[in-house]
């Protein structure tokens, strides 16, 4: 591992860009059973953004994504996904869920879990023929995971694993890619990998929509942020995460301001034991590597 | 030796019990495949036992039993489903309330039969050797459909199975597919049913896939492996059980359970060797 964090390829922060719409949002709410966890949720995403998710725990990232996805019906208000009804377009969509609730004792290969890309568009009917193995063998070149084809997934590294479900995505050919915490729990030179392949799919014209608590992760790797915490807090630049009023309406009593730097507890998380302080923000250096 | 193995094919109910088995064993071996990645074992057991209100229902409207068995089994999977989805219930809790009422019911409708009738023991611990040419005609038919079902449906199944959640977001229609994977393992557990029995099904459909999952890294060997001991234990089981006058379906058990519990101990004895354990996370 090299000590070279800082990616040359680290992309710039933006504004939320003007032009084609890929994900849009009116006046959503949603919840579980009785349970409201997103109100009122008015939001844009731009066809080729490269978006970060971002809030406290509970605070509804992960239902503002699955809502994208088609996976959740929202109580009220209104979902267009590429200018379509969520669920209409799912096969110009890739969702990759957390990598903790993936079984990685399941015996599948790297190849095959890129080839379940292509399941979708053959059909119950079609078997994966020349055109998908070289779709997939294209995606895992991308990914850098070709040598690794033939191997079981729980014999990865956790970059390895998400480079997997990625080259699933990319072997899918979609417009739109939705990841439910795509960079944690693995360390900061790992990330700075994936985020490079993300940044490319982004510069190519995909849209790319991802969750994250790792605010330094999301202020170094993404251009535009998204923040949410029971309806959406902030949208916009990067240059947002350093406007405490921001953080304090995102996190509320979970940020902790100390001179210039707020740093973020995050009692209700689930990875990190050991301790409450989530990531430091501002925090230049190794912050993010466990 | 010789003799002992072909002596017994003179008998056309031996022959007939072979050719179930083979048939039950491959069945339940591709569907148990998916239902030990989906963690359903439990679900298996529930439906085989909510099997039996169909199998005395039937018998006491004199009709053929595969169609009582099947409605009784397909419905009470259906309705697991239904119910953990629609219920704030977690599911093992709508399977332990299902499946104890279903398997009541069955108890309470044979106690109204006048008289003692050693068939329906038959189907709670098995008659195999009992097998006559119309049920095996009727168990081909069905082992043909749930096989041709998984064979189209094989790589939605496994998408599915895997990762849900990417499935449903993908297009693939993830709930009805797990509707129609319930009715599966329902029609599998009734073409199992006069070979093994209520109790023992779930063994037929668990065991030999455990044993592929214990060996296999791959979702095609795991298959591979799960039809190569669910179709072979059968058959050692048969002639054992004929050697040894014992339970024809328990024998099977046994064997099966033999096979698995081999295949830990050399699993667990390549593991020691290897100095560690593999890389199972």
């Amino acid at each position: 591992m090299t000590a070279e964090w800082v990616h040359p390829a680290a992309p710039e922060p933006a504004p939320m860009p003007e032009g084609p719409v890929a994900v849009r949002l009116r006046d959503v709410s949603a919840g579980y059973g009785t349970q409201l966890a997103l109100r009122d949720v008015d939001l844009e995403i731009a066809t080729g953004s490269l978006l970060a998710i971002f809030g406290p725990n509970g605070g509804g990232k992960t239902t503002l994504i699955k809502l994208i996805a088609g996976l959740l019906k929202p109580w009220s208000g209104t979902i267009e996904v590429l200018g379509a009804p969520p669920g209409r377009t799912a096969r110009r969509i890739a969702y990759v869920p957390q990598a903790e609730l993936v079984d990685w004792s399941f015996p599948v290969s790297v190849w095959n879990v890129a080839m379940m890309g292509r399941y979708p568009m053959l059909g119950p009917f079609r078997q994966p023929g020349k055109a998908d193995r070289e779709a997939v063998a294209a995606a895992l070149e991308r990914v850098g995971m070709l040598a690794q084809a033939k191997t079981q997934i729980g014999a990865l590294s956790g970059g390895q694993r998400r480079r997997a479900f990625l080259a699933r995505a990319i072997a899918a050919n979609v417009e739109l890619y939705l990841l439910d915490e795509p960079v944690t729990g693995v360390d900061v030179p790992t990330q700075e990998d994936l985020m490079e392949l993300l940044t490319r799919e982004s510069d190519a014209g995909r849209t790319v929509v991802a969750t994250t608590h790792d605010l330094a992760a999301a202020s170094r790797h993404f251009r535009q942020v998204v923040g949410v915490n029971r309806g959406i807090t902030a949208a916009g630049g990067t240059e947002l995460l350093a406007d405490p009023d921001v953080l304090a309406r995102t996190y509320g009593g979970h940020l902790l301001m100390l001179g210039d730097r707020g740093m973020v507890l995050d009692d209700a998380h689930h990875h990190d034991a050991e301790s409450g302080v989530e990531r430091h923000f501002h925090d230049p250096g190794d912050g993010g590597k466990r | 030796m010789i003799d002992a193995i072909v002596a017994p094919l003179a008998f056309g109910f031996f022959v007939r019990a072979l050719a179930a088995a083979t048939i039950v064993g491959l069945v339940c071996a591709v569907v148990g495949s998916y239902m030990v990645l989906r963690g359903l074992a439990f679900l298996g057991d529930a439906i085989s036992h909510s099997a039996f209100p169909g199998v005395v229902a039937a018998y006491l409207l004199k009709g053929p039993f595969y169609i009582g068995a099947a409605i009784a089994a397909v419905g009470t999977a259906l309705a697991i489903g239904w119910v953990a989805r629609r219920g704030n219930l977690r599911g093992d809790t709508a399977i332990g309330v299902l499946f104890a009422g279903m398997f009541a019911l069955g108890i309470f409708l044979f106690s109204l039969i006048p008289n003692y009738v050693g068939d329906l023991f038959g189907f709670l611990f098995g008659q195999i050797l009992g097998i006559g040419t119309n049920d095996l005609i009727a168990l081909a038919v069905l082992a043909v459909i749930v096989l041709a079902t998984v064979g189209l449906l094989w790589k939605e199944l496994l998408y599915a199975t895997f990762d849900p959640l990417g499935a449903a977001a993908a297009g693939l229609p993830v709930s009805r597919l797990d509707y129609l994977f319930l009715a599966l393992i329902a029609l599998t557990i009734v073409i199992s049913l006069q070979a093994v029995g209520i109790i023992l099904v779930v063994a037929m459909l668990v065991t030999p896939a455990a044993t592929g999952q214990l060996l296999a890294r791959s979702f095609g060997r795991l298959v591979a492996v799960a039809i190569a001991i669910g179709v072979g234990s059968p058959i050692i089981g048969l002639y054992l059980s004929y050697w040894a006058n014992a339970a024809s379906g328990a024998t099977i058990v046994l064997v099966e359970t033999a096979v698995f519990l081999g295949a830990l101990a050399w699993k667990g004895g390549m593991r020691s060797a290897r100095g560690g354990p593999g890389p199972s996370h």
